[in-house]
């Protein structure tokens, strides 16, 4: 399997994964070993950000910086200016350069603001950021963001967390077509064939949370993940086997034509 | 164009009716149409019918709440705790303990006493601030409660305020000084109840209070609770009144996190009873109809109710709960009891006595941190800190 390779970075797994909405901590490091993730998102609005290792806002201290990419995300910011004044504390806090930008005015379904999202990009991009944005499934905003530097666009598949999976097919394959960066779907995936199925249309690597913090068995179901998307993966880079509209006849309908 | 021009043209009677009248096939058909995109008041009605009351649908109707709450919140409940800064108040609620006409114990606590009685807090866990207080505008005025935010600013990730009603002129310097949520309660939504119930002060403007939530969106709060005291009016019509406010304020307040709660009157000073009888299984009803039909609302637990109905009803849509509360000023470090006076009427009448008197009993005695270990045997992970500063300070004036 091809290595995923985000701002010169190499990743062997194609699996980026969230840490809310897990019932602990330690269930979250658990699910996240089993995912064989190497890139994981944390909200900064859930984190200390102060210095003080406040004991009540640990959520950093559950992902193991030895072994993750940890990738700070900007949840909870409605405008560019709250992202950037977020994204700039989180840094320093931190100490990880990389960025998870969502700007989600809307907070019943966080869907993000393209204009927002956009002018944020610009900001960071040249303050020194990776920046990762969380888009809708549009193609004209993928390009303009890639023209602003970032180091991927994340598309969403569905809503966040309404396990729908890829509902912006058609959208995610015209940004996957054009696009020179990375393009990692996030949010909405709720089973492991949607991911799969992420994989196989050609994106490099998706983002997982809800599906499996509230799964019965949030380790398993984070290997469920891993071995679906590394076997989109696998196909994806095998080719499928092209659909065919109709069934081949076996006696050829122009036959015909080479008779005497 | 508020709410109040919908909340007038509400069909409260012939929705109230359709509740009492609905069967099993409109208990079925409502359940079906939970979690989608806009329920129809009338699906809603079937929810909190007599019907759907039986063990079998409520059953049900808790094995879905529970579902969609997982989906959209997961295994997390935030905590928040109260600080009361005043019980100063002047109007007259008969329900109240801290009503104009009740001698009770009053003070008001200096900014630099509520960050003593906020560190308290601090020190338990809490990251989550609900800033209460009597509606007064001497003691509990625009520029007493900004000195109290900004009194607390730097430490609290998260602040939010339940006073008297502003305008939303006076609400901005609020949400500049930091504070991020506005919590509202109409109290009831019927009429006739009302006056009968808020017989002097500001309090009295019915119509003023409904719009109060949209003149905090206005002002930019990120967080707006909106809630009826059970107990009051007949439960039902209030559902349904409540219902179609979050609905309203879900569109037009997109912006804006919408919370509801649904307290149940406690006893209090002035010797109050309910008027009418909510008993558990209304409120789990209740909370579980909400849920089915708005999928993605906060839904706030005080600790009113007692531990076990709090325990059981976790997981069936709760999304955020206070723990360990006192709700008088001082109530956690004593602070401001040598300012302590009675007075009735607005007059001082005396001085003495050790605690200020509180809003209401609370049920549900545990500490913090015992609320926070019964989370996480649950199966929950009990967050403190959702929130940051950082994302307080405005810059998109509208």
């Amino acid at each position: 399997m091809q290595k995923l390779r985000i701002a010169g970075r190499e990743f062997t797994s194609r699996l980026i994964m969230g840490t809310g909405k897990f019932a602990s901590g330690e269930l979250m490091a658990a699910a996240l070993a089993a995912s064989g993730t190497e890139l994981v998102t944390v909200a900064l609005r859930r984190a200390d950000l102060t210095g003080s290792q406040d004991k009540f806002a640990n959520i950093l201290t559950f992902v193991d910086s030895q072994k993750y990419l940890l990738l700070p995300n900007t949840s909870g910011a409605r405008t560019a200016e709250e992202a950037c004044r977020l994204a700039r504390l989180g840094r320093e806090a931190t100490g990880s350069n990389w960025l998870k930008l969502e700007i989600h005015p809307d907070p019943r379904y966080l869907l993000p603001d393209p204009i927002e999202t956009l002018k944020a990009a610009e900001v960071l991009v040249k303050e020194g950021f990776t920046v990762l944005p969380y888009i809708n499934a549009d193609p004209v905003l993928a390009k303009r963001l890639e023209d602003a530097g970032c180091a991927t666009v994340m598309p969403l598949g569905s809503p966040i967390g309404s396990a729908r999976g890829l509902e912006t097919r058609a959208n995610i394959e015209i940004i996957i077509e054009q696009a020179t960066v990375p393009v990692v779907v996030d949010a909405g995936l709720g089973a492991p064939s949607h991911a799969a199925l992420a994989l196989e249309i050609g994106a490099d690597a998706v983002l997982v949370n809800t599906a499996v913090a509230v799964a019965a068995d949030p380790v398993r179901m984070a290997q469920a993940f891993k071995s679906a998307v590394e076997a989109g993966r696998v196909a994806y880079e095998v080719g499928l086997a092209p659909k065919q509209r109709e069934a081949i006849a076996t006696s050829p309908l122009t036959g015909f034509l080479d008779e005497k | 164009m508020s709410f109040v021009t919908d909340f007038n043209a509400l069909p409260i009677n012939g929705l109230s009716t359709l509740a009492m009248a609905a069967g099993p096939a409109e208990v079925e058909q409502a359940l079906a149409r939970s979690g989608e995109r806009g329920m129809r008041l009338e699906d809603f009605a079937a929810l909190i019918s007599p019907a759907a009351a039986q063990p079998v649908w409520l059953e049900r109707m808790a094995a879905r709440s529970r579902e969609l709450t997982l989906k959209h919140f997961g295994r997390a409940i935030r905590l928040f705790a109260p600080v009361y800064l005043s019980n100063e108040c002047i109007n007259i609620c008969k329900y109240c303990g801290f009503s104009r006409d009740n001698p009770i114990l009053r003070v008001t606590l200096t900014p630099q006493q509520v960050s003593t009685e906020a560190r308290y807090l601090q020190a338990e866990g809490f990251r989550h601030i609900l800033l209460v207080a009597g509606e007064h505008p001497h003691f509990v005025s625009g520029s007493y409660l900004q000195d109290c935010i900004t009194a607390l600013r730097a430490e609290w990730p998260s602040i939010s305020l339940e006073v008297g009603p502003m305008e939303t002129l006076d609400y901005e310097p609020l949400v500049t000084a930091g504070a991020e949520g506005l919590v509202i309660y109409q109290e009831t939504y019927n009429r006739q109840v009302y006056a009968e119930m808020h017989t002097g002060g500001p309090k009295t403007d019915f119509d003023w209070r409904l719009e109060t939530p949209e003149r905090a969106y206005a002002a930019g709060f990120k967080r707006i609770g909106i809630g009826a005291l059970l107990g009051l009016a007949p439960w039902r019509a209030e559902a349904i009144s409540l219902a179609a406010h979050a609905r309203y304020l879900l569109k037009r307040c997109w912006r804006s996190q919408v919370t509801v709660s649904i307290p149940r009157l406690r006893p209090a000073a002035g010797e109050f009873n309910p008027l009418v009888n909510v008993s558990e299984r209304d409120l789990v009803q209740f909370v579980c109809a909400l849920r089915l039909a708005f999928p993605e609302i906060g839904i706030v637990l005080s600790t009113r109710e007692r531990a076990k109905l709090r325990d059981g009803l976790i997981p069936l849509g709760v999304t955020m709960m206070s723990a360990g509360s006192h709700t008088e000023p001082g109530g956690y470090t004593q602070q401001g009891k040598d300012e302590l006076h009675i007075t009735k009427g607005g007059r001082r009448i005396n001085s003495e006595g050790e605690y200020a008197t509180q809003q209401f009993e609370i049920a549900d005695n545990r500490s913090a941190v015992e609320v926070s270990n019964m989370l996480e045997l649950m199966g929950y992970d009990p967050v403190w800190k959702d929130w940051d500063g950082a994302l307080n300070e405005r810059s998109d004036p509208r």
